[in-house]
């Protein structure tokens, strides 16, 4: 009793400290956040107030099986719901940008829908919202199988999880205000940032105390990667987001690193969130759940604890490729570019290592669309990160910089290898966190494959045409020594592959529709009564034991 | 002591001991699973997520 | 099941060594450290070796009208489709100016540089359209170029500028590190009026804030507007540092390599 008397006290000073914040405010858009942290506490105290009503009405709404289970898997449920939702809703704004880069009238003249403003929401809902969904709740998932003991400090991983999503409307929402930092992938503004520092240590203490309190020997190699995506993404968010606020009540701040040393540190951390966040974190997630599926352990232990070594001791020094031929010092743009050609090794040793796990069930590339699903993640992991060095190469670097080149690399491994692997997961994880037999649709996850599959090579491909494009118009000399093209002649070029682009985005779309369809019919209950995926012919003339021809 | 004089100072121990003492590291920490006997200690670690089945629940 | 399992060692084995993956707190470190040292070498020097921002003349901290311009460039995410940086080859240079020095942008917080082009690069835009271009460019983009896929910003040019208080924005600015005098902070407020008022005390202005361009730029005298800061700071781009000026040519010549 006294617990929840304390801990309402809690949530209401909250409230009323945000009401407090939010009635100080110098301008609208940090009123307005501080409305939205006031609503979150509001939240808060009736839920402390009326826990065991709420959470039963809550585990009915959401069809979750009443028995506890020896883990703590409730989060990961709401988990595999927000990583979904994030996920439809960051395609959803993706394939709008798209269009408005091919229909300029789609920006509507509005200031909210402006794709300078969108382009942010775009890559935030996907990196951090889609992405960090899925991280969190999976490494939430794996670190207890793994560890053989329920998640430590319950209440502070349902802080840990709520917090984030908080972090996630605060983002989005101010986004759309014209709330931003200006650095790309890090554009929430110092309060927020302070809010996701709070979140992310209370994550590190969720995962290390759970790490502390296991009944097995080891920390299985899945562990180590999400750690070490934990521990590095702290230390990136902190740095990059030194800021300076105007006001202790305004969204406005300004960044301690300016000009040069702004871009290095800003592109230190923008390319160690692919490292980190969408390579480490999701490489765990592999490490994990592809020899789950294919029930047989990963093809080299060794290899992978040589894979992550590696990978970590490089990815962290190729920041400055992002930056070649600028006003950064020529020593730097060439420590970027050595460490980042070697870091196509570690990265195919992952891939390798992924592959490999399946050998000797290759047929199950046929017969199991999870599966397929994951070896393709693979391949476009093993493909974007060819693709990365090659184009940390400054001659490389010197056409595909500034071009849409630069836009296929990231989403064949944002859409192939974090997005394919993302569904594997969501598909491996509903049905048995929701005790099902099985999921709803088997054909609707093959339909999701091609969809998606073809949809991202639609994608690459004319962003790879378009980037090369422009990359060769803006070069081009005529015979009398002038430039041939005129900036605005090279963004009409590339009209036809901007709606190619958005075609595939839209078939990606329409994939991930069908999964959420698929999931949602999984946590209902139902089972489609389908014809099975692969039922082979009985051949009577094949069948018959190999015999060796003789030589005539 | 001037700051230029600690950066060189700084810079020619980074491009010897430094790049040594990480390279060592580098190396104990990767060739540490190849050591003799360590074999059986990878196998029990690649094969643990299959030790139980029941946490589907 | 298809692994099986070795029978597991026996537990003292696995005890008697103190292996680096069983101590969580000892990885933990070591993968910290692993993840620190490249940033720390990397990023650490610019800040100490004397040569990795160029000595020029010209260059000083926005004005705040420039500054509020600059606050409206990022609200609106212009740097997600235009770079403010010009690379040092022979079709940029022709196309834009003199290659990008690191000078000039040392006192942008944040930096703009950007990663893409879907338009143009604006590090020297300034000077290179008049105003009425500028107004009518950000209205309707493609009233002047038929080809443009930019949105249309015509709300600016009706909204009010409210820069809020341009001295706690001066003084923030001067806290990160950005060299304002006591003077430019006392009279930031006035000074943002200043510049978008031909009639005002121009002489007094450009005293605090050299090359300052003082005039009306949206079209419209009788009010401040968000036009004005933007077109205000888009006029200024790269104008603060003559780079073609003999002087200038001849110190980036004995430039070592950086």
């Amino acid at each position: 009793m006294e617990s929840v008397v304390s801990r309402s006290g809690w949530w209401l000073a909250a409230l009323f400290a945000s009401i407090f914040a939010m009635a100080a405010a110098v301008d609208w858009g940090f009123a307005v956040h501080m409305g939205i942290f006031a609503l979150a506490a509001l939240i808060g105290l009736v839920v402390s107030l009326r826990t065991t009503d709420f959470q039963a009405a809550a585990r009915g709404l959401l069809k979750v099986p009443q028995d506890e289970g020896r883990y703590d898997d409730d989060l990961i449920r709401y988990g595999m719901i927000a990583t979904v939702f994030w996920g439809m809703a960051g395609f959803l704004v993706g394939l709008i940008i798209a269009l408005q880069l091919g229909f300029p009238a789609l920006n509507l003249g509005l200031e909210w829908t402006s794709f300078g403003r969108l382009r942010p929401l775009h890559t935030s809902a996907v990196i951090f919202a889609f992405g960090g969904s899925a991280l969190i709740s999976t490494s939430f998932y794996v670190v207890q199988r793994t560890c053989r003991a329920r998640l430590a400090f319950p209440g502070l991983a349902r802080f840990v999880f709520w917090g984030y999503q908080l972090f996630i409307v605060l983002a989005a929402t101010g986004y759309l205000m014209g709330i931003t930092q200006g650095k790309e992938y890090a554009e929430p503004e110092w309060y927020v940032d302070l809010w996701l520092t709070i979140v992310w240590v209370a994550y590190l203490a969720v995962f290390v105390g759970t790490i502390v309190k296991r009944t097995e020997p080891h920390i299985y190699v899945a562990n180590w990667f999400y750690l070490s995506f934990i521990l590095t993404v702290a230390m990136l968010h902190l740095v990059n987001n030194a800021n300076v606020p105007v006001s202790l009540f305004g969204s406005k701040s300004y960044p301690l690193w300016s000009g040069v040393q702004g871009a290095l540190v800003q592109w230190w951390y923008g390319h160690n969130a692919v490292g980190f966040f969408l390579t480490a974190g999701f490489l765990a997630m592999m490490y994990y759940f592809v020899p789950k599926q294919a029930q047989r352990p990963v093809y080299s232990y060794r290899l992978s604890i040589l894979h992550f070594w590696s990978l970590i001791f490089l990815y962290i020094w190729a920041g400055p490729h992002h930056l070649h031929y600028t006003a950064l010092p020529d020593w730097a743009q060439t420590l970027g570019m050595v460490f980042s050609v070697m870091l196509w090794m570690p990265s195919w040793g992952g891939m390798i290592n992924g592959l490999m796990t399946l050998n000797g069930a290759w047929d199950k590339v046929r017969t199991d669309p999870i599966i397929r699903m994951m070896v393709l993640a693979l391949a476009f992991y093993g493909m974007s990160t060819f693709e990365g060095p090659m184009m940390s190469v400054k001659s490389v670097n010197s056409l595909s910089h500034y071009t849409d080149w630069t836009i296929g690399h990231v989403h064949s491994g944002a859409l192939g290898w974090n997005g394919m692997i993302t569904f594997a997961c969501v598909y491996y994880l509903v049905p048995r966190l929701w005790g099902r037999e099985r999921l709803y649709s088997l054909r609707m996850v093959n339909w999701h494959f091609w969809l998606a599959t073809l949809g991202i090579v639609f994608y690459a491909s004319s962003m790879w045409v378009a980037g090369i494009t422009q990359g060769l118009m803006w070069r081009e000399y005529g015979a009398d020594g002038y430039l041939v093209n005129s900036f605005a002649e090279t963004v009409a070029a590339l009209h036809p592959m901007y709606l190619l682009r958005a075609f595939g985005g839209g078939m990606f779309l329409v994939g991930a529709g069908i999964m959420t369809f698929n999931v949602w019919m999984t946590i209902l209950g139902k089972l489609r009564d389908e014809a099975p995926l692969y039922h082979p012919v009985h051949n009577a003339d094949a069948d018959h034991p190999l015999t060796a021809v003789p030589a005539e | 002591m001037s700051t230029h004089s600690t950066y060189d100072m700084l810079r020619h121990f980074a491009d010897s001991w430094g790049l040594l003492a990480m390279l060592l590291t580098f190396l104990v920490l990767v060739l540490w699973p190849f050591r003799p006997g360590a074999r059986s200690a990878n196998e029990a670690a690649k094969t643990m997520i299959f030790k139980d089945d029941d946490d589907g629940e | 099941m298809t692994a099986q399992a070795p029978e597991a060692a026996p537990k003292e084995d696995w005890r008697r060594h103190k292996k680096m993956e069983r101590n969580v707190a000892l990885f933990g470190l070591a993968a910290f450290a692993a993840v620190t040292i490249g940033g720390i070498v990397e990023i650490a020097p610019l800040f100490w070796i004397d040569n990795t921002i160029e000595k020029v003349d010209g260059m000083r901290p926005y004005t705040p009208l420039e500054q509020a311009g600059r606050d409206i460039y990022v609200r609106e995410g212009c740097y997600v489709c235009h770079s403010q940086m010009i690379r040092p080859f022979r079709d940029e240079v022709e196309r834009y100016g003199h290659y990008s020095l690191a000078a000039e942008s040392m006192y942008d917080r944040p930096f703009q540089w950007g990663s893409k082009r879907t338009g143009p690069d604006l590090a020297r835009v300034g000077g290179r359209y008049s105003d009425e271009w500028h107004v009518q460019h950000l209205k309707d983009p493609r009233a002047v170029v038929p080809e443009s896929v930019m949105p249309t910003y015509a709300f600016l040019a009706n909204r009010e500028l409210d820069a809020g208080d341009a001295s706690a924005t001066l003084t923030a600015l001067y806290r990160a590190g950005t060299p304002y005098t006591k003077d430019q902070i006392a009279k930031a407020n006035e000074d943002l009026k200043l510049q978008g008022d031909p009639m005002g005390d121009t002489a007094d202005l450009n005293k605090r804030y050299p090359k300052a361009q003082v005039r009306d730029f949206d079209g419209q005298p009788d009010k401040l507007t968000e036009m004005d800061a933007l077109v205000a700071y888009l006029q200024m781009l790269g104008t603060l540092v003559d780079v073609n000026a003999a002087a200038a040519q001849e110190d980036l010549a004995k430039e070592k390599g950086r």
